[in-house]
């Protein structure tokens, strides 16, 4: 059976009627939408066991706790981490990246330099941009080459002494590049410098091994892996970890306190402070679960397929270009797309009154967009419910689109 | 593209598609003194609006470029027909009400930036914009 045939049912939102057609939605980059297994573990949560974590000393409590813990333990598997105190739970993406900056920036010097990619969502570049501009650090961006890959070459030459952290995409939002994270890892350490990888469009797609890639910190979201908004992951290397003093304080994060000092609490919790987002960690659980259960390399391979069928479809369309890498290259679930002579948002505005769902602007990736030359672009991302099917009506809309306005 | 749909049609009138197929004011204005040009972070969309405004205050041209989408530049287009020949104060007193009466389209929230972009340009303009 495909893997839409046997997903589309469990997703309830696929029965709404957008402008008059089935909703057909290829926006999952930005969020994905959620199973109904995701959907009842929240409900049941909150209509049985909830209650605050880790110091309520009642069944409630207990079980709260219980549960918030089981997706730390599901998070360490589903990632492969080495043990559960690397596995720090965040509100997102943005979150971690911002926490991590945070937390190395303290210990950032003048002169001292950070390393970033072209291809980075602004989540990876403003947090830098806030801790260089305190901490009178430089940053640096490696470029891109002209088929949208990473230009490692370019990227060697900004490695240097100086060098403190190198904070990449694994996969661009834009172009669906996969960059080499196990080589930039390997030229990082090279001169010692961390590493920090921004894994918001890969997670949800492909086998992500923490012992295989080797970096020092991986960060996603629950949302866009068919999980709840409001929570993230913020995967560190245990050594890495232990190095750090806590970015921010709080409840949770601390053993002891006096009014001018405390003692850190121990891992993962250090980074916790706060009552953590739980019912969405029971809502991470289930969609963890359910990805396991359709096994990461299956979704991979259809998503592919989607991708491929995407990209040669848009490609045939007169008119229309599609950025990123050739396909003979590994890439993403991204395409993004322009219709000659139209606006993204006129685009993404004339596909919704087909029922079809796209995202349509600089995806947060503006410095992207002018290395591309364009305001914007157009873009469809795919998940495990996504349909051949729906990729014809998309080829058919696109192609009809030029002529409606 | 079914033309059946009636959806684009509400959003996209027939005042936007001809605005933004054959923009009247479109175009770079020589010896413009009151210019000025914003952004929507939004969409990134960049719009440029340039008045050539006469001693006494009357605005005697006004024209626009941009990256823009289809609404954004139907309203800017609407909005240098609207300002030209207009005071300075007059100018300034034209509101979203105004093109929107022109553009006659629903407008859903999610665009209303597009239309307000060349507005808060005007205002920019008007305001000391100066510069070629």
């Amino acid at each position: 059976m495909k893997l839409d045939e046997q997903t589309r049912g469990d997703f309830p939102i696929l029965q709404r009627i957008v402008s008059g057609h089935p909703l057909v939605y290829f926006d999952s980059g930005a969020s994905s939408q959620k199973p109904r297994a995701v959907i009842e573990a929240m409900s049941e949560y909150y209509e049985r066991s909830h209650a605050n974590v880790h110091r309520s000393i009642h069944t409630l409590g207990e079980e709260a706790t219980e549960l918030y813990e089981l997706a730390r333990d599901a998070v360490q598997r589903f990632i492969g981490a080495t043990s559960r105190e690397e596995v720090v739970f965040t509100r997102g993406t943005t979150d971690g990246l911002g926490l991590i900056a945070e937390t190395i920036g303290r210990t950032l010097k003048r002169g001292d330099e950070i390393v970033v990619t072209e291809l980075e969502h602004h989540s990876n570049l403003i947090p830098w941009q806030l801790v260089a501009r305190d901490r009178g650090a430089v940053i640096k961006a490696a470029p891109i080459l002209a088929d949208g890959t990473l230009d490692l070459a370019a990227l060697d030459r900004l490695l240097t002494a100086r060098t403190r952290v190198v904070a990449f995409t694994h996969v661009s939002n834009v172009l669906g590049t996969v960059t080499p994270v196990v080589d930039i890892v390997r030229r990082a350490r090279s001169v010692n410098a961390i590493t920090v990888v921004d894994g918001a469009q890969a997670a949800p797609h492909m086998r992500v091994d923490m012992s295989a890639l080797g970096c020092d910190f991986y960060v996603f979201s629950a949302h866009k892996m068919l999980g709840p908004t409001g929570i993230g992951v913020m995967y560190g290397r245990r050594p890495v970890l232990d190095s750090f003093e806590p970015g921010r304080g709080g409840s949770e994060m601390i053993k002891e306190v006096w009014i001018d000092r405390a003692q850190w609490n121990d891992l993962p919790w250090r980074f916790e402070p706060g009552t953590p987002p739980i019912a969405e960690a029971v809502g991470l659980t289930a969609a963890i679960g359910y990805l396991e259960k359709l096994g990461m390399d299956r979704v991979a391979a259809h998503e592919r397929a989607l991708t491929r069928r995407t990209i040669e479809g848009l490609a045939a369309i007169p008119g229309v270009t599609v950025y990123g890498p050739p396909l003979a290259v590994d890439r993403g679930a991204v395409v993004a797309f322009a219709v000659d002579g139209l606006h993204p948002h006129d685009v993404a505005a004339l596909l919704d009154a087909e029922g079809i769902a796209v995202r349509a602007g600089h995806h947060c990736a503006m410095p992207l967009m002018r290395r591309l030359g364009v305001v914007g672009t157009s873009r469809a991302t795919f998940s495990v419910f996504n349909s051949p099917e729906e990729v014809s009506q998309l080829l058919t809309a696109v192609a009809g689109l030029r002529a409606s306005l | 593209m079914s033309q059946a749909s009636s959806a684009p049609n509400r959003l996209y009138s027939d005042v936007i598609r001809e605005r933004w197929r054959r923009p009247r004011h479109r175009g770079d204005l020589p010896g413009a003194n009151a210019v000025a040009e914003d952004v929507n972070p939004l969409c990134g969309d960049r719009v440029r609006l340039m008045l050539t405004v006469e001693p006494q205050g009357r605005i005697a041209a006004a024209r626009f470029v941009g990256d823009s989408c289809a609404i954004c530049t139907a309203s800017a287009d609407v909005l240098a027909e609207l300002v030209s020949g207009r005071s300075r104060s007059d100018a300034a007193a034209v509101e979203v009400g105004d093109v929107l009466a022109v553009l006659q389209a629903e407008i859903r929230p999610t665009r209303m930036r597009c239309v307000t972009l060349p507005l808060t340009v005007l205002a920019k303009a008007l305001n000391g914009g100066r510069g070629a």
